[in-house]
Order: structure tokens, then sequence, then C-alpha cells
């Protein structure tokens, strides 16, 4: 029988078995960032052990950094002895740190890609759950906790069970307008918040084929949404072409030794997955969340749901969620208005994900009233972005322009929403509080975001193009 | 790590499902490097933005003081990695948490931390769950991982499965890292071959020298 892609990686990254059963598997990259390195860190030294590898460990300053023009340490005061810390003990341990000031910083699932570290059959990881991002590139990546990211800093390997493997193949072409984020919203809906747990994911497809790396960036971004603690997708031409080039993967006579082993990095004929899905996206508009989980999710032209017509069981899940969303039974999203707009996270922050938003902005006005921020995903970013002029067309349009970091995504760094404002966000979930106290939090695609700041209502990205001029 | 053998008090209800690690302990409402777990645990539930303890959150109800196990819905713990959502549970007294499905990452930080993870059979879960409430904290329920059985008021003594690795590493509070450093030399020659057949996976280097 054939091999999926995940085997082959897992298989290739098995150190052994320790005697409770769990394979060891190494880590080719692990990258730390501000809110749980610190921890981890004195448990490392509390137990008199070191790291094993500094120079495959990596520090990332994201979670607690202001995104105010100018920033130092203090500017975020809550931040400051978080990022202290990391410096510290990166410092001690001779890890090389992507901080506050250096060319290279952002954020963690942005920066790996970006740089090449992260590479097609690699393994990752990093005390994040959405680690999974990088899954976009043929990576398998693991989001661990504080405790899993002391043991990969003394060993750098992780115990770890072999989980099952899910194929969800997406069938179709989307249409314009139609994004990587509005997929996987509707992958998330079919699947829910817990369909995937136990397996890893595999995507696959003709949707896949004609997504751009940024988009399976995206798409995977949110499979942990799923219960999956991570997935991927097969490296094809695209991909090599996307990574050659890149200051940290291989060059020269190596790249083209990894090249040679990276064209097996696909799944057999003959392998068998413990479960496929197949979901059509022909006919998908774009998406947005009602709801306070991912999975509750509506097409743009459609109502949000009814209690009275779900089944008993769902009834209070649903009318709690509405109560906190502030909306009616069966009520209409689009045309609601909102009070933030939030374009960035790990999710979406990416240059085609800023250039997409821009078209829509450019020449127009942020309605009034409304509070709208982009935040480029990483300093890199940030830089082609201006170097594109869409930080002037973001600016001219009433947008707060930011240095990089996570912000909004989790409101970590002090940018957060006032009680019972609504906001239409690019990010990854939509929890109760997540974005601050009573936010009321929609998970959308870039587009739609910039639509929706431009209308102060939620809006239909397809009526406000060209043709609708 | 502290074993875990057994646990013993009262058993809270939150049968909730999808109860997600940002509820557990919404960490941006404690920045600090050292928060107070035992404030941290479910605090916008727990207390008004002003400090004022909520009377009807479950946890600040009298009759759950002597509490050492949460008994939840599906999915508990699913969203972000943090590990402040078992922290905050220990600091709180609950070293068992018998829920309907775990999150995985969530109960992975559990094994971590020496709180037993516990998913009984569905109708088992149901009738427990019923039970729990019916008892209402009114007497201490007991959790032996040894014998595999929860006791206490209100009904007969149930035995519950737990895989054979999970179940020894909390009974004997094993150091987990000393049990992968047993392949300390498996892993060593896993780096030595594929630095040689892989270079790429075991060298790291910025192509364009160091930060200018
Ligand atoms: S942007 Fe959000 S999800 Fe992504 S790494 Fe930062 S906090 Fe985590």
């Amino acid at each position: 029988m054939g091999k999926t892609l995940f085997d082959k990686i897992w298989d290739n990254h098995r150190v052994g078995q320790r005697a409770d059963g769990r394979d060891l598997i190494y880590m080719d990259r692990h990258i730390v960032h501000d809110l749980h390195g610190p921890h981890a860190y004195e448990q490392l030294e509390k137990g008199g052990r070191g790291v094993r590898r500094p120079d495959l460990t990596f520090s990332a300053l994201d979670h607690t950094v202001s995104t105010q023009p100018g920033r130092d340490d203090t500017t975020n005061p809550e931040g400051t002895a978080f990022l202290r810390a990391m410096r510290e003990v990166s410092r001690k341990h001779g890890v090389k740190i992507f901080d506050l000031g250096d060319r290279d910083q952002g954020i963690s699932h942005v920066i790996a890609p970006e740089l090449g570290m992260v590479l097609p059959g690699a393994t990752h990881a990093v005390p994040d759950s959405h680690a999974c991002t990088v899954g976009g590139l043929g990576a398998l990546a693991y989001g661990v906790g504080t405790t899993e990211l002391t043991h990969i800093l003394a060993t750098q390997v992780l115990p770890l069970h072999r989980p099952k493997g899910m194929r969800v193949t997406l069938d179709g072409a989307l249409k314009p307008h139609v994004t990587a984020k509005d997929v996987a919203l509707r992958v998330l809906a079919e699947i829910g918040v817990e369909g995937g747990s136990g397996y890893v994911i595999e995507y696959a497809g003709p949707v896949i084929d004609a997504m751009p790396i940024e988009g399976r960036l995206t798409l995977c971004n949110l499979i942990i949404e799923m219960g999956s603690r991570t997935g991927l997708v097969a490296p094809d031409e695209k991909t090599f072409a996307w990574i050659k080039g890149r200051p940290w993967a291989p060059q020269g006579a190596s790249w083209d030794q990894a090249m040679a082993q990276w064209r097996d990095l696909f799944t057999d004929a003959d392998a068998v997955f413990d479960k496929e899905i197949r979901i059509d996206c022909t006919d998908l508009e774009p998406q947005i969340t009602w709801g306070t989980d991912p999975s509750q999710v509506v097409g743009i032209s459609d109502r949000v749901p009814d209690p009275g017509d779900a089944a008993a069981a769902q009834r209070s899940a649903l009318t709690k969620a509405l109560d906190y969303m502030g909306l009616a039974p069966g009520a209409q999203l689009a045309g609601t208005p909102v009070n933030r707009v939030f374009i960035g996270s790990c999710t979406n922050s990416r240059m085609p994900d800023l250039e997409a938003a821009a078209k829509i902005v450019k020449g127009r006005r942020v309605a009034d009233g409304v509070v709208a921020m982009v935040v480029a995903g990483s300093s890199i970013v940030k830089r082609q972005a201006e170097a594109a002029g869409l930080d002037k067309v973001f600016r001219d349009a009433g947008f707060f322009w930011g240095e990089s970091g996570c912000s909004m995504c989790a409101g970590s760094n002090g940018d957060k929403g006032q009680p019972g404002e609504r906001c239409v966000s690019t990010t990854n979930r939509n929890f109760e509080h997540r974005q601050g106290r009573f936010v009321r939090t929609h998970l959308v695609s870039p587009e739609t975001a910039a639509a929706t700041a431009i209308a102060g209502r939620i809006a239909d990205v397809r009526s406000m193009t060209e043709a609708g001029r | 790590m502290t074993p875990f053998i057994s646990a013993h008090g009262a058993a809270v209800p939150l049968l909730e499902d999808d109860i997600n690690t940002d509820q557990v302990a919404p960490v941006q409402e404690a920045r600090s490097l050292k928060p107070d777990y035992r404030l941290l645990l479910f605090k916008r539930q727990a207390r008004s933005a002003y400090g004022v303890e909520n009377p009807d959150w479950v946890l600040n109800k009298p009759q759950f003081k002597d509490r050492a196990i949460l008994v939840a819905g599906r999915n508990f713990g699913c969203g972000s990695s943090r590990e402040a959502a078992v922290w905050s549970m220990q600091a709180n007294g609950i070293t068992c948490i018998i829920a309907r499905s775990f999150a995985e990452i969530y109960r992975e930080n559990c094994l971590q931390n020496g709180v037993l993870p516990v998913v009984l059979a569905p109708d088992q879960q149901r009738a427990f769950e019923q039970r729990v409430i019916a008892v209402n904290g009114a007497g201490p329920f007991t959790v032996d991982l040894r014998t595999q059985t929860i006791s206490g008021p209100g009904g007969p003594d149930l035995s519950f499965d737990i895989p054979a690795s999970d179940r020894t590493r909390l009974l004997e509070g094993l150091d987990d890292i000393g049990l992968t450093l047993k392949h300390d030399a498996d892993i060593a020659a896993w780096e030595k071959r594929i630095a040689a057949s892989q270079p790429w996976l075991q060298t790291a280097a910025d192509s364009r020298g160091p930060t200018i």
C-alpha cells in the first residue's frame, strides 16, 4: 500500500519509539514567541537543562509587540516584561532573535515561510496553535503547549501518537472575490470545530492546484479550528518556485539536492486515508462567521440561523451565540453596521491579502465612525507594501497602518475593541471577548473586510468592484 | 511532575460544549509573566470587570469550594495552546477533568502537568452528568487512577478507560523529558544520518549573512 504525504514526512522524521508507544518526531525548525517563551525557558533552566540545538531554534517577537509607529519595548507596557525576557533568554542560550527593529521581525507563521526557514517535507514547531499555517508549503507543523515547548528545547523531538489521516478534496473553481479564507470558513462549517480531532488533514483537488501559496497558508492556518493539530498541502512546482531564492532556503548545489528529494513529496495514488471528504466550491460565495465559534458560518447573502428551526439539542448554543453577537434570529448580516475593521494576523496579512484589500479601498474612504486598521504580518511585508504604495492607499482612506505583529488577533498587545463593538476581522477566532471584552467578531476575507470598512456595514465585496462603481 | 494517584472532592458541572482556552484562562485580562493563576480561571465569568465576585458562577458557589473534579462537555479546551488553561485549574484545586471529549492540545497539556483527563462511554457520561447535577456538591467524589474507578454519592461506582501509557505516566509522575532522553543516542544518530543525506534540514543559515 502506498504512503500519504504525511506518512512520508513522519517516517523520515521518526527518530525512535518510546516504551509508551509514542513516536519521537524530530523538529527541524523551532520558533518560540514572546508570550509563552519566557515560561518555557524558566522550566528548562529549573530542570537544569540547556537548548540542544540553538542553531535550529529561533525567537520571534509577535504576540505582545505594539503596532504603533516608532514602537519600542515600552510602547505596550504589558508586553515589556515579555519582550525583555525573550531577549535575555535568547542571548543566554545563543538563539537568534527577530527583535523589534530587525529587518525580518514579524509573526512567526508569516516569517517562517517568507524567509524560507520552513521547507517542504520539513517539520516545524511553535508554541501557538496556528503553527499548522506552514502546512501550506508541505511542511508538517505542530502547535505546542509550554511543557512540550520545553521538551523540544531540551531534546529537539516531540513524543507523539501517529494521527489518523483525512483528505479534504476541494472540487471546482473559485469565482472572483472568493478567496482561500472563504474556502477555509466553508470547510469549517462542513466539518465543525471538532470534526478534525485525531486526524492530520491533507488538502487536495483542483481548487488547491489553482490556489496561490499565500492562499494555501491561509487555508492551512484554520486547520486547528477543526480540532486537527495539523495538516498540509502537497508541494508542487508553484511551491518550489515560491521558495527558491528565499534567504534561509538551501542555495546552489544544496537546493538541487533538496529539489531531487522534494519531488517525492506527494500522496501515492494507492495510499488510503481513514476519512475522505469532498467539497464542491463552484458556487461558493464570500463567507462570514455570524457566531462565537469559527464553524458558525454563512454565505454573505444568507441569513443567520433561527434557533427555532434548529434541533432541540443545538437551540441553546445558537441562542447564546446570537445573544452575544447582538443579532436577531434569522437576521440578514449584510447591511449590519460595524464599529471596527481589522486586516491582519497570521491568517491574512501577506502581500496578496493587502493587495486585494487595497484594490477595494483605493480612491474611497472608510465610513464615518468606523475604526479601521491594517497590520502587516511581517516587517518584510510592510516594506513591500510601502514600496508598492499600498500604505498610502490605506492611509488616504483613513486606515491605521501599523508595525507588524499579532495585534487585534488576540489583543495580546493592547490593540482591542470597546465593549459591544462589532468588529469585522480577517483573523481566525471569533471567540467571545477575544478582541476585547464583549467585542463581537465576524471573520471574513481581506476583501470583505475592506468593503465593510468603506460601507460602514457588513458588505458583499462583489457589489463594490469595478462593475459596481 | 507531580504524580496523579487520585482526586477527591466536589465535582463541578460545567456542561457546555466547545469551551475554549480563551474562556478557561483569559490571559489578555491578566498580562503578566507571573499572573495569579487562581484568579485567572474563567476570570470573565468569575468576576466583573471591577473584580467583584459573581455569586452565580458555578465555581464561586459555596458547595463547590472543596472541588477536585470538573465535569465538562464536548471538545473541552479547544482554541489556543496556552498551558495557563491547565495551570489555572490546578491553582483552583481541580486535578481531574471528566469531559465528553477533549481538544488534542489541551489533553496533552493536562498529561504534562499531572491532571487526569477522563472520557467516559457516552451513555455512562450522560448518566454521570445527571448524577453530578443532582448531587450538586453535596458530597465528594473520588477518582482513583490505580483502580480506574469513580465513586461518590448518588450512584454506583463507575470504571473508566485510559491508555496504559498515559496511566503509567500520571501514576509515576514520570519526567517526560527524561523518558525521551533514554533515546538520546537515537536522536544523535538521526542527526548524523540526516546531516549527510538531507543537509538542508540539519543546518539553518541566512544566505544574506548576518543582519546588516
Ligand atoms: S496572529 Fe493570532 S493566531 Fe496568529 S500567531 Fe498571532 S495571536 Fe496566534
